[in-house]
C-alpha cells in the first residue's frame, strides 16, 4: 500500500498495465516528455519510450480515430483528451466509428480503447476547461462511461477500463486530482465496471453522486447526520452501463432520494436515474425525488462560478427537503 | 521515381495507356505478366457487372440506396493489385473492384447494401474495413491501423481511400499531417471523380491538383490518370514499395469520373452537362484496358465473351446467396453493441420481444 493522490494512482494504473501488456499504448497531446498537462503520464515516456507514449499532433479527431484504428488492429490504446471541453472535436469520430465499429462489423472488429478526459469545474480554469458533459457520451450506444471519485477507485477502475473489450470514456474529476490522498494497493487490481459503490449505509435518505461530487455529498450527509437524518450514500461510479438496480434497492428501503449531478439539469444522468426509480420503486417513494444539478447555462468563468457549481449547502438543503416531505 | 518525374505542382499527371489503349511511354509500363493482366480484366468486368446489378436490384426494391462505381474501377483495382495479403484496405464506399481483388466475398458486399450488418462480417482476416460513410473520417483510423502494424513490426502498408470531397474535411488534413509526422507506411488514394454529389471539384479546393496537397504535409504526391489501370498500378506499387522501405506515406490523386449518379437517390442530370459525361464515357477504364489487351493478344472475342458470361453467373450466384441470408433476429440486433450485454439492454430486448416479436 502507498498513500497516493488521484494523479499518482492513475499514473500507477497506467504503468502497471503497460508493464504487463505491450499492447497498451498511450497517445495524446503533451503526454510524452511533458508527462501531460496534469502530469498524469509523468515518467512513462522515459520508462516505455516514445513508440508507446506518443505525443500526437494537436488534433483530437485524429487522436480518437488513431486510437480506434490501433484497437481494430489488436492494440489497447489509452488516449488522452487534454480536457473534456476539447473532446467535442473528436465527438464525430467517437460516435461514428469508435462506438459502433463492433456492431457495424458484427464483431469482426472491436475497439477496446480508453479515452481519458479530465472533466469538471471548481478549479478556477479558463473557458472550455470546466465541462461536465457526460450525458453526451452516456447517450451513445457502444460506449461505457466511468467516473472515479477517489485515488483507489481511479486505479482499480482504470485497470478494468484498459482490459475492457469495449471503448470506455474515463472521466477524471480535475478538482479531485490532488484534493486528498488515500492508501492504494501497489500492484494491479480491478474494480468492476457497471457496479456502484455503497459508500455508507443509512436509513432515511438515499444520496447518489459520482466523481467530483462525492466529497461534497459526504460533507452534506455528515451535516444531515448531525441533525439526525441518516443518509445512505451511493457512488454511481459507472454512468454507462448504469447500476440503477442498486439505487432502486436502496430507495425501496429509504423511500427518499437525492441525486447530485455536476452537469446542467436537462437530459442529465440524474434525470435518467430518477426516471428509472419512478418506474421501479414507485410505490416505495415517500417524497418526490430531488436532483441537485447545475443550471442549464454555460459554465461561468471563475468570478461567476459560485452561481453554477454545486456546494455542500445545496445538497444539504435537498436532503432536508426530501427528509421532511 | 514517378513522384520525381511527375510533379503535381507543375500539373504533370502520370498516364501510361491513352484513351484508345495505346502505350504512351514504353519505359513506364509496369511489369505485369499476361496472366495478371487477364485476371485484372476479369476482376474489372465482375465489378462492372455486379455494380450494374446492384443498381438494378435497387430499382426493383431488393437493395437499398447504392453508390455506383461505374467508371472508377481502375482507381481502386490498380492499388489493390499492388497490395500484399497483410496490407490494410481502408475503404470509403466506391471501391468495389479493389475490394474484390483483395478478397471481399461478393455476396457479403450485396448483403451489406441490402441492409444487413452481416455484410460486414468478413475483413479482420482479409484486412478490409467496413465502408465508411462520414466522408474522409476513415482516414483517421487508417492512421491507427498503420501505426499498429509498424509497432508490431509487420510488413503491412495501409491503403486508405476517399474522394475529392473528402479532401475538404478536417480528418483528411489531420490524418495526412499525422501520417507525415510519424512517417507511416501508408498510401492515401483520393478518387477525384470531379463531383461530390452536386458540387464540382473546383468548389472543394483552390489548389490546381489534389496531389499537390502532399507538399504541405512533407510527403510524396502524384496525380495519376485514374482510368488507366497500368498507371494506377505503377503509382501504387511505387508508393507501397517506398512505404515498405520506411520512406513514409504517399498521396495519390486518381483523376477519374463518376459515370453514374452519386447514389441511386441522386440524379446527376440536375447539375452536370450531358456532354461532360459523354466525354468521360470515351475514357472508360474497362474499354481502355480491353483495347490494350486485345492489341497485346491477351484477349480475343471468345475469351472476352466467356469472361462476361462468367461474371454474370458469379453475380447471380452472389445475389442469390445474399438474398437467402435470413434477416437478423432481435438478439442479433442487440448483441453486438457490447461484448457482454448489460442488464438494461437485456431488459429492453425483452420489451421489444414482447411488443414486436423478433424470435429468440
Amino acid at each position: 500500500m502507498t498513500v497516493m493522490n488521484m494523479v499518482q494512482a492513475i499514473n500507477s494504473a497506467l504503468a502497471s498495465e503497460m508493464e504487463a501488456d505491450d499492447s497498451v499504448i498511450i497517445l495524446g497531446e503533451d503526454v510524452g516528455r511533458a508527462g501531460g498537462v496534469f502530469r498524469v503520464t509523468d515518467g512513462l515516456f522515459e520508462r516505455f519510450g516514445g513508440d508507446r507514449v506518443i505525443d500526437t499532433p494537436l488534433a483530437e479527431s485524429l487522436i480518437a480515430g488513431m486510437a480506434t484504428g490501433m484497437a481494430m488492429a489488436g492494440l489497447r490504446p489509452v488516449a488522452e483528451m487534454q480536457f473534456m471541453g476539447f473532446s467535442y472535436l473528436a465527438l464525430s469520430m467517437i460516435i461514428s466509428h469508435t462506438a459502433r465499429m463492433r456492431n457495424r462489423s458484427r464483431g469482426s472488429y472491436t475497439v477496446p480503447i480508453v479515452m481519458r478526459m479530465p472533466y469538471g469545474a471548481g478549479v478556477k480554469a479558463l473557458e472550455h476547461h470546466s465541462e461536465s458533459t457526460e450525458s453526451l457520451y452516456v447517450q451513445i450506444p457502444g460506449l461505457k462511461v466511468v467516473v472515479p471519485s477517489t485515488p483507489r477507485e481511479a486505479k482499480g477502475l482504470l485497470i478494468s477500463s484498459i482490459r475492457d473489450p469495449d471503448p470506455v470514456v474515463f472521466l477524471e474529476p480535475t478538482r479531485s486530482y490532488r484534493l486528498f490522498k488515500e492508501e492504494v494497493e501497489d500492484g494491479s487490481f480491478t474494480i468492476p465496471i457497471g457496479e456502484s459503490r455503497m459508500v455508507r449505509e443509512g436509513d432515511d435518505v438515499t444520496v447518489v453522486g459520482w466523481g467530483a461530487m462525492m466529497p461534497m455529498v459526504q460533507e452534506a450527509a455528515d451535516a444531515s447526520e448531525r441533525e439526525g437524518t441518516s443518509c445512505e450514500i451511493i457512488d454511481l461510479r459507472t454512468l454507462s452501463p448504469m447500476d440503477s438496480e442498486a439505487v432502486v434497492r436502496s430507495v425501496k428501503k429509504t423511500g427518499r432520494v437525492v441525486v447530485v449531478q455536476e452537469a446542467p439539469m436537462t437530459c442529465g444522468v440524474a434525470g435518467e436515474l430518477i426516471s428509472r426509480l419512478t418506474s421501479k420503486a414507485f410505490l416505495s417513494l415517500e417524497a418526490p425525488p430531488e436532483r441537485v444539478t447545475a443550471p442549464d447555462i454555460t459554465v461561468p468563468l471563475p468570478q461567476g462560478e459560485k452561481y453554477y457549481y454545486i456546494s455542500p449547502d445545496r445538497i444539504y438543503n435537498a436532503i432536508r427537503r426530501a427528509a421532511s416531505y | 521515381m514517378l513522384t520525381d518525374d511527375f510533379d503535381p505542382m507543375r500539373g504533370q499527371m502520370l498516364s501510361i495507356l491513352d484513351q484508345d489503349g495505346n502505350i504512351v511511354d514504353e519505359s513506364l509500363v509496369p511489369s505485369l505478366d499476361d496472366d495478371m493482366l487477364e485476371r485484372a480484366f476479369r476482376n474489372m468486368v465482375l465489378s462492372r457487372v455486379a455494380d450494374e446489378k446492384a443498381v438494378t436490384l435497387q430499382r426493383q426494391g431488393r437493395l437499398g440506396a447504392y453508390p455506383p462505381n461505374r467508371g472508377q474501377e481502375a482507381a481502386s483495382l490498380g492499388p489493390a493489385m499492388a497490395m500484399e495479403r497483410s496490407d490494410w484496405l481502408v475503404r470509403a464506399f466506391r471501391e468495389l473492384a479493389g475490394l474484390l481483388w483483395k478478397g471481399l466475398p461478393l455476396d457479403r458486399y450485396f448483403l451489406g447494401w441490402m441492409g444487413n450488418e452481416e455484410g460486414n462480417r468478413f475483413g479482420a482476416e482479409n484486412r478490409i474495413t467496413p465502408s465508411s460513410i462520414p466522408v474522409a473520417s476513415q482516414y483517421a483510423y487508417a492512421v491507427g491501423l498503420s501505426y499498429a502494424s509498424r509497432y508490431r513490426r509487420e510488413d503491412a502498408v495501409t491503403f486508405a481511400f476517399t474522394g475529392d470531397g473528402g479532401t475538404s474535411e478536417g480528418d483528411f488534413h489531420e490524418s495526412l499531417n499525422a501520417a507525415g509526422v510519424f512517417s507511416l507506411p501508408m498510401v492515401f488514394i483520393v478518387q477525384n471523380n470531379q463531383w461530390a454529389i452536386s458540387v464540382p471539384r473546383s468548389r472543394q479546393t483552390a489548389s490546381t491538383t489534389i496531389a499537390q496537397k502532399a507538399v504541405a504535409y512533407g510527403i510524396k504526391g502524384l496525380q495519376v490518370d485514374g482510368n488507366d489501370l497500368l498507371a494506377m498500378y505503377a503509382a501504387a506499387k511505387e508508393a507501397a514499395d517506398r512505404a515498405r522501405g520506411g520512406g513514409g506515406p504517399t498521396l495519390i490523386e486518381a483523376y477519374t469520373y463518376r459515370l453514374g449518379n452519386h447514389t441511386t437517390s441522386d440524379d446527376a442530370r440536375r447539375y452536370r452537362l450531358a456532354s461532360e459525361s459523354k466525354e468521360w464515357e470515351a475514357r472508360d477504364p474497362l474499354a481502355r484496358l480491353m483495347k490494350h489487351l486485345y492489341a497485346k493478344g491477351v484477349l480475343d472475342d471468345r475469351k472476352t465473351e466467356a469472361i462476361w458470361k462468367e461474371a454474370r453467373q458469379t453475380t447471380e450466384d452472389a445475389v442469390s446467396k445474399a438474398e437467402s441470408f435470413p434477416p437478423p433476429s432481435v438478439e442479433e440486433v442487440f448483441r453486438h453493441t457490447y461484448e457482454e450485454m448489460p442488464p438494461l439492454l437485456e431488459e429492453q430486448m425483452q420489451h421489444i420481444r414482447r411488443d414486436v416479436g423478433g424470435g429468440t
